[in-house]
């Protein structure tokens, strides 16, 4: 099997670390990882932001990067729904969410990980309601020796972040922020995870911001730490 | 008729509308999937109808047919009931263990009269299982829809073999051009804070007297 | 009672983001929010859960409703004619001007000064009531949260219950001080629990309820082949405006029309459930045309257009025409939960409104309209909870993109439209992408290292309330090459 690693523009730009450990977890179990170097950007930003003819110029570029590969792995949820709703092409079905690929694909929920800290995952929306990844990033966190996953308050609601929305509607975002933030309180986690950097980064901004001493963390960095 | 020029207006403008619609397409053609569910009842759908309708703080008595005069003068009396609507084609051997006044919709009752009523009893035309619900059709024994409405207390003598498991085969069983009503529970409202409370215009009880069938 | 100018939206109303502004820093308002809608969604979570075939009735209902907007103008025709057989009288109306004159004229026939209303979002749309006042008719709204908003003067903040934004306490205040005014007055002695509230709503509606001589009423569903109407309520006053009047005016938008009574079925099992999270309604209404010796003698239905037809030329827009109201979108929608309905400006918010209200007024007709599809994070809830399965996500990003192009070949753009562009510039080479993530890393560390944690500019928004995340030195891309991988 051919994978290729499609890390995502703002992964690429701001959070290489993700990168590494999707490769590394997934070189771990066996497999070699593949990047292509032509690829840049899905338009998922474009596309949601109502910029839909710079989104769809970039869609042939995508499909370019990544013909040839069986499985085309991502640790963003909202991308790699992005590129299985809205690219009409051949290399689309072969976008995978990274926790999707290790227990559809590889059917693996213990990556040999381990993590002995208090955890609590967010599921970002579009990990959940586009790519119906359900239950799998905490099947896949349950598995990490030494972990203490603790159960997030009103996990399913939206964080505020929501791309350009963030900034267009600001105080609405922030709003929503709070009390996400509240619920990470509630569970005295030192760690939110969650599998997709974009709503990480937001919560993580906001936690910062009131200095609240809980790190965030990618899925992905979880599975690549052992002992 | 008012406006056949806006009329026209207004289809040739949903025609232009739709000019992605091929012209042969027939309403027909356009796939309607109706594989869901015929019923979601399953077993004892009496008993269900009788749990349903408690559900909404309603009452429920099983009763043979014998027990019917009884019971509704036990019930009429248990309300304080004194001043009874009742609409034509209803059994009068039912009443005869009630002894206060009745009210006869012939000539119809004003509006007035019926809102001095103390409560009306209606034959209905069928009940729902899986909903709690009861219908009426303005059938005998049921009357016109105001009656069954302003009164404060409704008491709907309803059979066995008059409920239905679920909705679908309450709407398959319907005449649609008679006035229908669906009563599921006493009148009630969700508007403060979106919280159920009973008891707003319509009847604010509502007893079903549940006659078995042989 | 209010008096302003209604046609979907509010004239004049602000863009989303300066009327949340206000409704966020509402303490009270975000507390009322958020227990009314954490209180239904579990709720209606539990009443969905009963139908283990739910996704194949929202697969019926959603294909019913297409199959009647691709045939609207045949549908209609029969509803009409249907209608006309069993004694009614259908009207056609353009826009709210039409249709409020209809009513007008009609009520003028019957000598009536006052109607009783049902709650109807068509005719809310259309500011019927407004329109009434001004010719000196008084409407009376006898919905409950209905009347509330009309007592107080407020606008409606939800499509099922218009004073979700009010609490107990409020609306025995509004009742203590408002009710007086305009008949029947609250008793002295009440008090702000739900059962006494109701029970003063029932005291000052009833005579007006058997005096009336006309009522109006919204429709849920109209059946083409029988012409049968349906009502759909929980309190008893849409029966009372259904049965004790002379004359009965039902105002419905075209899109309300069902190929059959027989789809009854499916639509009687998603509305209730998805709106009030019951198993079934307190009551439910249907009538064909006008009975004998039963209820109004004199039946009119008025088919309101205002917009629909145009709505529905957008082939990816028009099934925001499927909505049947639940108000479900409404409920679970985090924004809305936020900001309150009034924020939207329109008669119909939330998500729903968010597609709605921008194609029933048009796409860049006004800042406001134009506002709300950006109005959601697009976070998938509303296309969950829909009965009628109305990809809402999808659509605020079609209209999204018609807003961005009826902008497009402006003089000024926006900064925004100049950093997509450029972005698309950047991200249309994997070499201008590196460069432009190596200068990238180092402006943003500056910023960062300097504690730069407030910047100027429009990303000042983003630094109000969040840090500016520090990028690494070095990009994936670079590390991936300098490790000499493939
Ligand atoms: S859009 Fe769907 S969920 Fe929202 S009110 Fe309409 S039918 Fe209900």
């Amino acid at each position: 099997m051919r994978v290729a690693l499609f890390i995502a523009c703002y992964n690429d730009a701001l959070f290489p670390d993700t990168g590494k450990a999707v490769t590394t977890v997934l070189e771990r179990l066996g497999h070699t990882v593949e990047f292509p170097m032509a690829q840049t950007c899905c338009g998922q930003m474009h596309y949601n932001t109502g910029y839909r003819r710079e989104a769809e110029s970039l869609v042939g570029a995508f499909n370019d990067a990544f013909r040839g590969y069986d499985a085309i792995v991502t640790p963003s949820g909202s991308c790699g729904g992005h590129v299985r709703h809205h690219h009409e092409t051949e290399t689309a079905p072969n976008v995978y969410e990274f926790s999707e690929f290790l227990v559809d694909v590889l059917g693996v929920s213990d990556v040999g990980a381990y993590y002995p800290h208090r955890v609590t995952y967010h599921p970002t929306c579009h990990s959940l309601r586009m790519l119906r990844v359900g239950d799998k990033p905490l099947r896949l966190l349950r598995a990490v020796e030494g972990i203490d996953l603790v159960e997030l308050p009103e996990a399913e609601s939206c964080c505020g972040f929501g791309g350009t929305f963030a900034m267009k509607n600001s105080e609405t975002s922030v709003a929503m922020l709070r009390d996400k933030m509240d619920n990470v309180h509630i569970t005295k986690a030192g760690t939110l995870c969650a599998s997709d950097n974009s709503c990480l980064m937001h919560i993580g901004a906001g936690l910062g911001r009131i200095k609240s001493g809980v790190r965030t963390l990618h899925l992905a960095e979880i599975l690549a730490a052992t002992k | 008729m008012t406006g056949s020029a806006a009329k026209d207006r207004i289809l040739a403008d949903i025609r232009s509308a739709l000019h992605d619609v091929p012209r042969a397409e027939r309403a027909e053609d356009v796939a309607v999937t109706r594989d869901y569910l015929d019923s979601h009842a399953t077993g004892d759908v009496v008993g269900l109808f009788v749990e349903r309708v408690r559900d909404y703080r309603a009452t429920v008595t099983r009763v043979p047919e014998a027990e019917v005069p009884a019971e509704i003068a036990r019930i009429l009396a248990e309300r304080g009931v004194r001043n009874l609507v009742v609409p034509p084609g209803f059994p009068r051997e039912w009443l005869t263990a009630y002894d206060g006044s009745r009210l006869t919709d012939d000539p119809p009752l004003t509006a007035a009269e019926l809102d001095a009523s103390d409560g009306v009893v209606t034959l209905a035309a069928r009940g729902v299982a899986l909903t709690g619900t009861i219908v009426l059709d303005a059938g005998p024994g049921q009357g016109r829809r105001a009656l069954s409405l302003v009164p404060d207390l409704h008491l709907c003598v309803v059979r066995t073999s008059q409920v239905l498991p679920d909705v679908p085969a309450a709407v398959r069983a319907l005449v649609p051009d008679r006035p229908t009503t669906f009563i599921s529970g006493p009148s009630a409202t969700s508007d403060i804070e979106l919280d159920r409370v009973e008891g707003v215009h319509g009847p604010r009880t509502l007893d079903v007297l549940l006659v078995v069938d042989s | 009672m209010s008096d302003e100018k209604v046609n979907v939206v509010w004239l004049g109303s602000p863009t989303f983001p300066n009327a949340a502004h206000d409704a966020l820093r509402d303490g009270q308002l975000r507390r009322n929010l958020k227990h009314a809608t954490t209180t239904i969604r579990d709720k209606r979570l539990r009443a969905v859960a009963e139908l283990d075939d739910w996704e194949t009735l929202r697969l019926a209902g959603s294909q019913i409703k297409d199959r009647v907007m691709r045939h609207l103008d045949e549908y209609l025709l029969r509803l009409e004619a249907s209608v006309t057989a069993a004694g009614g009288v259908v009207h056609w109306a353009e826009d709210a001007d039409a249709a409020n004159r209809i009513v007008i004229e009609l009520v003028r026939a019957k000598g009536a000064d006052e109607v009783v209303k049902i709650k109807s979002m068509a005719t809310q749309e259309i500011g019927l009531n407004e329109a009434l006042a001004a010719d000196g008719v008084t409407a009376t709204e006898t919905d409950l949260a209905e009347l509330i908003v009309q007592l107080a003067g407020d606008r409606p903040s939800h499509i099922l219950v218009p004073a979700i934004h009010r609490n107990r306490t409020e609306i025995r205040d509004i009742f203590r001080r408002e009710m007086g005014k305009y008949g029947v007055a609250a008793p002295d002695d009440l008090t702000d629990e739900p059962r006494v509230l109701a029970e003063a709503a029932r005291l000052h509606l009833r005579e007006k309820f058997l005096r009336a001589k006309v009522a109006v009423s919204g429709a849920n569903f109209a059946c083409a082949d029988t012409g049968t109407v349906a009502v759909v309520e929980s309190e008893g006053n849409g029966r009372m405006c259904l049965t004790l009047p002379e004359t009965l005016i039902t105002v419905m938008g075209i899109e309300k029309v069902l190929p059959a009574f027989a789809d009854l079925e499916v639509f009687l099992q998603l509305l209730p459930r998805s709106s009030t999270a019951e198993r079934m309604n307190p009551y439910t209404s249907l009538w064909t045309g006008v009975t004998p010796g039963d209820g109004p003698q004199e039946f009119h239905l008025i088919l309101l257009d205002n917009g629909r037809s145009a709505t529905l030329a957008d082939r990816q827009g028009r099934s925001a025409l499927h909505c049947i109201r639940c108000s479900a979108c409404l409920n679970v929608c985090p924004v809305y939960e936020r900001t309150g309905g009034r924020s939207y400006g329109s008669v119909y918010p939330g998500p729903i409104g968010a597609v709605l209200t921008p194609q029933l007024v048009g796409v860049g007709t006004s800042k406001h309209a134009d506002s709300l599809p950006f109005a959601s994070t697009l976070c998938g809830a509303c296309y969950d909870a829909c009965p009628v399965r109305i990809d809402i996500p999808e659509m605020l990003v079609h209209l999204r993109a018609k807003v961005v192009d009826a902008h497009r070949g402006e003089k000024l753009p926006a900064p925004e439209a100049l950093a997509m562009k450029a972005a698309r510039v950047v991200f249309g080479s994997p070499r201008r992408l590196a460069v432009a993530e190596r200068l990238g890393a180092l402006g943003g560390r500056i910023a960062g290292i300097r504690g730069g944690r407030w910047l100027p500019g429009p990303a000042k928004k983003w630094t109000a309330a969040r840090d500016v995340p520090v990028p690494p030195r070095e990009s994936f891309r670079t590390w991936w090459r300098k490790a000499g991988r493939r």
